[in-house]
């Protein structure tokens, strides 16, 4: 007899969405790492090219004028900041480039006829995979500055580093997967990625302060979101970590770190709600 | 039974309309295309490059809204159900999407979670496939390193670790050596038997003639003809035969054995084919008429050159249908293709 089957039937037919929607998940993450695992070049890359940014702009103004840097700070402390945002920065704007492979080799075609239970779990193993490797690449890029005696941060202040570092990568990961649902291939991508990386970083305060740089720069600085990033760590590597003190001087006013975190994670949030409705129609 | 309700058929497809582009660019891919696949059959798509097969597959298997028009498989709309319908179908695309730097046993891993299905399921599953598709010694190898066949085989597998009800495949052995062709052919035959409705494109007619119980001929994005092969060829009626009283004739000659059969029992039509030496070409009612023929030719003492007969094939079908040979179709559009735009179409 069969009578019995079909309500068992319908009940394993539709096991609970988070049980299905994690395994889709977990199976596409896992992919993206055994991708880096068998080819390490893009994570060794991201933090070799901060590394060398560190030893090379270390030593250049190692000698940075008297009063260019607030309260006797060393230039290599400075920069330590500075240096792991832009790895995270560099590293999460690459986050887009697996996804506009799938789209151009047809991998993605081949997620989108499997009955996935939420499309969102190819973005959001895209997600998983780029904040990982991000902070991997950026905590590689901490020991190696504080073994060069720029310094650690405590306890409280590696967390303090961390959430920030975290809410970056969110958005800038949003930015960098609608690029490569918008753009139509990885040559586009690849040149947005390029034109936009070193700009921001020479425009943000990773390198030197607002109050070095002349007026309509120190403008672009302050509305950069990897200043955001910067100067809330750099407190936190100083040993600030109230987050209502000041951390930024910018010419439109004070900010203090909650504030930082407040514009990055206000990003993050933005930029997620922007691409939506192309995520929606790209993988509906 | 009773899946596919009214239409009768396990796949239903209904009015299909879909065009690339816009404005004076357009491409009219479909232009009304139905199509109805019963259960259990081993369905054929036969047409020419461009004439709109990959476009109704990628429809059928929810990558592609159509203008218009309806999808049904087992009686589940589609369009408004695309994850139910994903479920019941297994596609094999044209241009073979595998991701290199995996092995092929990590490839259907992980399209085994995209199915959810159960860790221990689905490894047997795979040790079950790799067994069928004989690619063991392949298997824990990168994807990269495989030829197309064993690419194509993979891809097989990876459609059918969740047992769809249907398998669509699109031109699965485009370019395969024989080995190959011959591997999946024997599973797609097996499938059948085993009662998967197994649905395939393809431009090779004799691969549509070895495999298909039914096929329907696509043309400019639409259906022109449909049936089973053996009762399309016989629909076409007759045999064929073609006839030479020696070895070059002269017109004279020609018309005159041409008056002498046409008034035989069971000779349908009689042609002269001049650029083939003035020999004859006919269509009889059965292969008994040949024997009448050749007492009628020594009765009136005419020399028999050469006197061969063969059934019509599917390209007598295709040329009936569409009034040109499936290889004259072929070398009309072989300048036309525009990969780039292809490739775009298929992309998200």
């Amino acid at each position: 007899m069969t009578s019995a089957n079909p309500s068992l039937e319908a009940l394993s037919a539709e096991p609970s969405a988070l049980a299905e929607i994690s395994q889709e998940t977990l199976a596409l993450t896992r992919r993206l790492f055994v991708q880096l695992q068998r080819r390490p070049s893009t994570l060794v890359a991201g933090v070799l090219q901060p590394l060398i940014w560190l030893v090379l702009f270390g030593a250049l103004f190692a000698k940075a004028p008297e009063g260019l840097l607030p309260e006797g700070m060393s230039y290599g402390r400075f920069l330590g900041a500075g240096v792991i945002v832009f790895t995270a920065f560099s590293g999460a704007l690459n986050a887009g480039l697996p996804v506009m492979f799938d789209r151009e080799f047809g991998f993605l075609n081949r997620l989108l006829v499997a009955p996935l239970r939420s499309r969102s779990s190819i973005v959001l193993a895209s997600v998983l995979y780029i904040t990982v490797m991000s902070l991997v690449q950026s905590l590689a890029i901490m020991a190696t500055a504080a073994l060069l005696g720029y310094g650690w941060p405590g306890g409280g202040g590696l967390l303090l580093v961390l959430v920030t570092l975290l809410l970056l990568v969110f958005a800038v990961t949003a930015l960098s997967l609608g690029l490569a649902f918008a753009l139509p291939g990885h040559i586009e991508l690849i040149a947005v990625i390029f034109v936009a990386n070193l700009p921001l970083l020479f425009a943000s305060t990773a390198l030197a302060p607002i109050s070095f740089m002349p007026t309509w720069l120190g403008w672009l600085a302050a509305i950069n979101p990897l200043t955001f990033a910067i100067e809330p760590i750099r407190a936190a590597y100083a040993g600030q970590l109230s987050l209502t003190a000041v951390v930024l001087e910018a010419p439109y006013g004070q900010l203090s770190a909650a504030g930082c975190l407040g514009v990055l994670a206000g990003l993050a949030v933005g930029l997620f709600l922007l691409i939506r409705p192309l995520l929606d129609r790209k993988l509906s | 039974m009773g899946d596919g309700a009214a239409g009768g058929g396990l796949i239903e497809l209904r009015d299909l309309r879909k065009s690339y582009g816009r404005g004076e660019k357009a491409v009219q891919a479909l232009d009304g295309l139905s199509l109805s696949v019963p259960a259990g059959s081993l369905y054929g798509l036969l047409g020419p490059n461009g004439s709109g097969k990959t476009t109704s597959l990628r429809i059928l298997c929810t990558l592609l809204a159509p203008d218009s028009g309806s999808v049904r498989v087992a009686g589940v709309d589609a369009l408004a159900q695309p994850r139910a319908v994903r479920r019941l179908l297994g596609y094999v695309a044209q241009e073979v999407a595998i991701d290199k730097i995996l092995t092929g046993r990590e490839l259907l891993r992980l399209q085994g979670d995209l199915h959810h299905l159960d860790g221990a399921v689905r490894n047997r599953r795979i040790a079950e496939l790799v067994e069928l598709l004989g690619m063991g010694e392949w298997i824990d190898r990168r994807c990269g390193g495989y030829s197309g066949g064993m690419r194509r085989r993979l891809d097989l597998a990876s459609a059918l670790l969740h047992r769809p009800r249907v398998l669509v495949l699109d031109e699965p052995t485009v370019g395969l050596d024989i080995e190959s062709r011959a591997a999946i052919w024997t599973v797609l035959r097996q499938l059948r038997d085993g009662g998967t409705t197994v649905l395939l494109s393809s431009h090779y007619l004799e691969e549509v003639d070895a495999l298909a119980d039914r096929l329907a001929i696509i043309e400019r994005g639409r259906v022109i003809a449909e049936g089973v092969p053996a009762a399309l060829k016989q629909a076409l009626g007759g045999d064929r035969v073609t006839l030479r009283v020696r070895e070059f004739s002269d017109a004279e000659e020609a018309s005159r054995v041409q008056r002498l059969l046409q008034g035989c029992a069971g000779v349908r039509q009689v042609v002269v084919n001049q650029s083939q030496g003035y020999s004859l070409n006919l269509v009889v009612e059965h292969e008994g008429v040949v024997e009448q023929l050749r007492r009628q030719l020594s009765e009136a003492r005419l020399p028999v050159f050469a006197l061969a007969q063969s059934r019509p094939s599917l390209d007598d079908v295709y040329l009936q249908a569409t009034g040109r040979t499936l290889m004259d179709a072929e070398l009309a559009v072989a300048g036309l293709r525009d990969p780039k735009a292809e490739r775009k179409q298929s992309m998200r």
